[in-house]
């Protein structure tokens, strides 16, 4: 899960990491009015969940109240990237000498905590890894052990001169505090701005959490915001679904994420264009089933469904059940393509031909007629 | 032979008297896997499936003579579930329990691998040598004793690719579910490897998804190391970046974790890759021809 940046700003400064002063506007007057709170000038943000805002417009400087209200109105009228902007950090702008970087995130393969520091931050960090990897240097925290301070510090004083050391530190430590609080997958500072002599602060941070660890912290999922997801996306989610809209027009079902992502690889091998990604999850009752045929034919582009079963848990014979409580409750309005496999697949079978379906046993047989139905368009 | 687990396995289930746990140990019964005893912290002295019930991994490996446990807890008892299984000194952790936040699954990792013991998942659906022994959650009937080894991070995916293994007259000699996590105990690298001195293997499949970069990895292994033939099939080439897809390991992030990098890879190193899972049986063929 992703947050936004005021609310990233919000949990740092509660893990005593300095950041400049400022707060979320959802309106030009409110934006003008914690512009003369905090002091002028000030920088106007757009709040969305996607980059490039800078390249889009969505960052302006105000130097009076008057700027920071036209500011905050025309960035209110932006869309990036399909994001309208709903909101506005309006923070105090600080006089940056030099733009550091500093984070805290998680190495799949080494398995520990990895902390990226560099003397070179700003929005060029990613060309930086790759152009000069030299410049960014990387340090892994022992997991079980938890962070060694002399160790520490000898890493980051290859970035920062001795009277931001300790500054650097102590932030480094909050973040590795924070992530582990609050099960983060990523904690950054982009700038961390060095402001006069002796202070850095954050002047941008991004926060996301891992999923898996959201069920622990009502507090963080408290923070969510609908951008992240589509509707259809927090309504798969509710019901114990897991979906993804895609562009695409010929509808999935499947059970398992590793056959629902191969089962759209093959619609698009044979041709089409998958409309989602849909996993129904282990031990699947007909409501889910039912729920997702709802969700998925809401969608105007389908052209065909394809439900694609291969019981182990899941029994075909609740998938079939749930596949005719649908087709009584709402009315398909495009052909639907099923194929059961495994657990109890021949009383699903038996429950969807009595019914007048018909059911295919193989995959690939199953995505080559689902393709066939949707150009027929029955 | 086969790899991990066999006839003489001795498993033990923890969460044996919740659902999943009790359902999961009945198939596991019926497919002949000795299943000696369960654990549920309170339910100490209880029965299930006629298996004698334990309020801790101690006793029950104590009284057991254990090897081996599987893990059917929900993920806010998981941590606490495996430490206890590590700290019993069984050899090999299965967990199949999802959900699991990954900071635990950090500190978990190294605290399981300084006990020696060996982790399975989390996030999988276990393994099985078939007609020996099944830990875990997969349909039994499906596999047939044989000579070709299968790592997977799926779970589904991997009983239609076992189907059409076997459909093709191709037998396992042991299918491992790795887990669909980012950080899991046991990974490709770690099975090849046994893979390749198991005389009952002729050949191995690798069924890999997007996210992170553990098949490159092991692509590399295997253009160094494995003598085997080998062949693979990678899910979520249509998956958009930054979107997770249903696994928490399965994300493309920072252009990390793409199915082309993993194809490419695999490829480069020799390995051939299908584009439909039931394309695997004739390219495994080929290559045990060859």
């Amino acid at each position: 899960m992703k947050i936004h940046e005021y609310q990233a700003r919000d949990l740092l400064s509660a893990y005593g990491v300095p950041v400049p002063p400022g707060r979320v506007a959802r309106s030009a007057e409110d934006a003008a009015r914690i512009a003369e709170e905090i002091g002028l000038p000030a920088v106007i943000k757009a709040q969305v969940l996607v980059g490039g805002r800078g390249k889009a417009g969505g960052v302006k400087l105000a130097r009076t109240t008057e700027e920071a209200r036209e500011a905050a109105g025309k960035i209110l009228a932006l869309t990036i990237k399909d994001i309208p902007v709903e909101a506005v950090l309006v923070a105090k702008a600080v006089d940056i000498r030099k733009e550091y970087y500093l984070s805290v995130t998680v190495d799949r393969a080494n398995k520990k905590a990895l902390c990226i520091v560099s003397a070179s931050g700003g929005v060029d960090i990613e060309e930086l890894a790759v152009k000069e990897p030299e410049k960014i240097l990387k340090h892994y925290i022992d997991p079980l052990r938890g962070p060694d301070e002399k160790d520490l510090r000898e890493f980051l004083s290859a970035a920062f001169p001795k009277k931001l050391l300790d500054q650097a530190l102590a932030a480094l430590l909050n973040l590795y505090r924070l992530m582990i609080d609050k099960d983060c997958s990523l904690v950054e500072i982009n700038p961390y701005a060095q402001i006069d002599e002796t202070t850095l602060v954050a002047a941008d941070a991004k926060i996301n959490f891992d999923d898996n660890g959201l069920p622990k912290h009502a507090e963080v999922e408290a923070l969510r915001t609908a951008e992240e997801y589509s509707r259809e996306e927090i309504e798969a989610k509710e019901a114990g679904l897991s979906f993804v809209s895609l562009d695409g027009d010929i509808g999935c079902i499947v059970n398992g994420a590793g056959l629902a992502m191969a089962t759209m690889d093959l619609i698009k091998l044979f041709g089409g264009q998958p409309a989602n990604f849909l996993d129904v999850g282990g031990s699947s009752s007909p409501q889910k089933v039912l729920t997702a045929l709802q969700i998925l034919t809401r969608n105007k582009d389908l052209k065909a469904i394809l439900i694609n079963i291969f019981g182990g848990i899941t029994r075909c014979d609740d998938i079939a059940k749930g596949i005719l409580i649908a087709r009584d409750r709402i009315d398909l309005p495009v052909p639907l393509v099923i194929r059961l496999i495994g657990t109890n697949e021949k009383e699903g079978r038996a429950l969807l031909e009595q019914a007048g379906l018909e059911v295919a046993s193989e995959m690939t047989e199953a995505v080559k007629k689902v393709l066939e139905r949707a150009k027929a368009g029955v | 032979m086969g790899i991990l687990i066999d006839q003489n396995t001795r498993v033990l289930v923890q969460g044996i008297t919740g659902r999943d746990g009790s359902f999961h140990a009945a198939s596991m019964l019926e497919y002949g896997t000795k299943v000696v005893g369960g654990v549920t912290p309170g339910k100490g002295g209880q029965e299930v499936h006629g298996r004698p019930v334990f309020n801790t991994m101690a006793e029950a490996v104590a009284a057991t003579g254990a090897d081996c446990s599987v893990i059917f807890v929900p993920a806010r008892f998981a941590t606490a579930a495996l430490r206890e299984a590590a700290d019993s000194g069984i050899g090999l952790i299965v967990c199949i329990t999802e959900g699991v936040p990954v900071l635990e699954m950090l500190a978990n990792y190294h605290y399981i691998r300084e006990k020696g013991a060996r982790l399975i998942g989390p996030n999988c659906p276990g393994l099985i040598n078939p007609g020996k022994s099944k830990v875990g959650i997969m349909p039994g009937h499906i596999h047939k004793p044989g000579k070709i080894g299968v790592i997977s991070r799926s779970g589904t995916l991997t009983y239609e690719v076992v189907y059409n293994l076997t459909l093709a007259g191709l037998g396992q000699s042991t299918c491992i579910g790795i887990g669909g996590d980012p950080v899991i105990g046991t990974g490709y690298i770690d099975l090849l490897e046994l893979f390749e001195t198991d005389p009952g293997t002729q050949g191995v499949v690798i069924i890999g998804e997007i996210g992170g970069e553990d098949e490159e990895r092991a692509a590399e292994y295997i253009r160094r190391r494995v003598r085997k033939p080998v062949a693979a099939f990678i899910s979520g080439r249509t998956a958009p970046p930054g979107k997770r897809m249903g696994h928490a390991g399965a994300i493309i992030s920072g252009g990390k974790g793409t199915a082309e990098a993993k194809v490419k890879a695999f490829r480069e190193a020799g390995v051939p890759v299908a584009d439909r899972p039931d394309q695997i049986p004739e390219l495994m063929k080929e290559k045990l021809g060859s």
